[in-house]
């Protein structure tokens, strides 16, 4: 017979290991990505353009449009998402077009990131070729769009719906209007948590491949002003071509460094922009 | 009763879906004095008190007959601007509320809402601020954020933060609930100051402070206003059996 003692330890033991695990794996991955991707990496590798079809010289063109693609998602997705959550937290109960809304928003994130990027290229690169140019970066950024919606729906209804009631209650005691109450109060109060939302919404549009698989182009091509209707390249698709043609695989792995820098250097500046911001929202 | 009327309640009924929570309220509420509600949990006596500035309208399922006149306007009535109001009838709730902003921006959301020009913003802030007396504890730091403050400065910033928009009746719903003795005391002596310039009325469980500082108390039980009369005669003298159970706590 175990001591309650005994088995106590050991569970705490297998709780320990199973949280340090994902500290292990995530700096086995960087390590090994950076220790693979080292030799290629230099200050001319993100700020120059590639010579000999990606074989020589440096990415910047793939930085770029990775960015670009990215904002573009963003700035269609978070005021699209924060609008839905508004809508489902303030204007409903809870009834069945709103479990309706909910389930398509769940069914919509469990989509195949491949599937969006054969719905985006009959969409927006066939019928809608007119408005969109056909494979351009409004293309791609709508495709990378529609994907993330889900997640920045999701992470602002938990967010709005966060704000307590005494706070609403309170403004609307002063004679304010429910928008007044929406844009002063109940949007402020969730920004943390929609931050949040397009953290995880950003990393997700900047690391997908499949989506944009289909937009984007492999020749380098440096996306000119006002960028929409431009061609672009992207890290991800660079990486993809860079491996599976084997024209470097080192090179593929300083790409793939440069996007982890890229998505991490943007979560922390995502997370001091949350700081600073939350500084008057303690609760 | 000698007073002014600021509000006459006539036959009001409430009902929560099914649930019949008033049951024919009538009542009278003198200007410039402090009108005590008593009862028992649930009895209704905080029901009633969102009715007179219909905060009952964002709680599903509730439905009201009767009339409350404001200076003789039923606030009842098809066309009334309820923002408008609410800018008449300030409240102060149980909890202290602050919005997560700082100091100033609490004060200043009331006026910035209703369109006060920013120029004048700053006067009213210190204006509020000295009426609830707090001024002096916070004037040096406006800009801190509010949540900041201690409870019963939290609750004293929501009564400056009403008193912000220039209301005629403030309600409050068992202001010191959530309170310390010595913050209570403040909030209290606060009233006194308060009713020579608007009409108030205190939703309280504590029968020792309507005693203290109301002019009027109505006794509410099982969504009956039992018996409302002075304050003074109402716990010297009770008409009803009810009251007189209740203030010597035979029950509730």
């Amino acid at each position: 017979m175990i001591s309650s003692k005994t088995t106590n330890k050991i569970m705490k033991g297998v709780f320990w290991i199973s949280a340090s695990l994902i500290i292990i794996i995530l700096f086995l991955i960087l390590g090994y990505v950076f220790s693979e991707g080292i030799t290629a990496l230099d200050y001319s590798f993100i700020t120059e353009m590639p010579k000999d079809n990606w074989r020589e010289g440096g990415i910047y063109p793939a930085i770029i449009g990775t960015l670009i693609l990215v904002a573009v998602a963003l700035l269609f997705a978070v005021p699209l998402g924060v609008l839905t959550g508004v809508y489902l937290v303030e204007f409903r109960r809870e009834d069945k077009l709103t479990q309706c809304i909910r389930v398509s928003v769940d069914s919509l994130n469990a989509v195949p990131s491949i599937v969006f990027g054969l719905f985006g290229l009959s969409l927006f690169f066939y019928y809608l070729r007119d408005l969109t140019g056909g494979p351009t970066i409004l293309s791609g950024g709508l495709t990378l769009g529609f994907m993330i919606l889900p997640t920045i729906i999701r992470t602002s209804e938990v967010a709005l719906r966060s704000v307590p009631l005494s706070e609403k209650l309170g403004s609307y005691a002063l004679g304010a209007t429910k928008l007044q109450t929406i844009s002063r109060i109940i949007i402020p109060s969730s920004i943390p948590g929609i931050i949040t939302g397009v953290i995880l919404g950003f990393g997700r549009a900047a690391g997908e491949t499949a989506p944009i698989i289909f937009m984007v182009v492999l020749n380098p091509v440096l996306p000119g002003f006002p960028y929409l209707f431009s061609q672009c390249n992207a890290l991800t698709t660079q990486i993809y071509y860079l491996t599976s043609e084997a024209v470097s695989i080192e090179r593929a792995f300083g790409m793939a460094f440069v996007l982890i820098s890229i998505i991490l250097i943007s979560n922390y500046f995502a997370r001091l922009i949350n700081k600073y911001m939350a500084r008057n929202i303690k609760r | 009763m000698d007073a002014v009327n600021e509000i006459e309640v006539r036959n009001l009924n409430l009902w929560y879906t099914d649930n019949h929570a008033l049951r024919d309220i009538n009542l009278d509420i003198k200007k410039n004095k402090i009108t005590a509600l008593i009862g028992p949990s649930g009895c209704g006596k905080s029901t009633f008190l969102r009715c007179i500035n219909r905060m009952n309208d964002l709680i599903d399922g509730v439905r009201v007959e009767g009339e409350i006149l404001l200076n003789g306007n039923n606030v009842y009535d098809k066309n009334v601007d309820v923002v408008g109001l609410r800018k008449k009838i300030g409240q102060v709730f149980q909890k202290p509320n602050p919005f997560p902003m700082t100091i100033y921006d609490n004060i200043a959301y009331g006026p910035r809402i209703h369109g006060v020009s920013s120029g004048e913003i700053d006067d009213l802030v210190e204006e509020s601020l000295k009426a609830a007396a707090l001024w002096g504890e916070v004037s040096d730091r406006l800009k801190i954020p509010a949540l900041e403050l201690s409870g019963g400065q939290q609750q004293r910033l929501c009564i400056a933060r009403a008193l912000a928009v220039k209301p005629e009746v403030i309600l409050f719903d068992e202001p010191c609930s959530a309170l310390d003795p010595i913050s209570t005391h403040k909030i209290e002596d606060l009233l006194q100051e308060l009713k020579k310039q608007y009409t108030i009325v205190i939703v309280t469980h504590n029968m020792q402070q309507a005693a203290r500082v109301s002019d009027y108390t109505g006794f509410f039980l099982l969504g009956e206003m039992i018996e409302y009369n002075r304050t003074r005669i109402l716990f010297e003298n009770p008409q009803k059996k009810e009251t007189e159970d209740y203030i010597t706590g035979r029950f509730g």
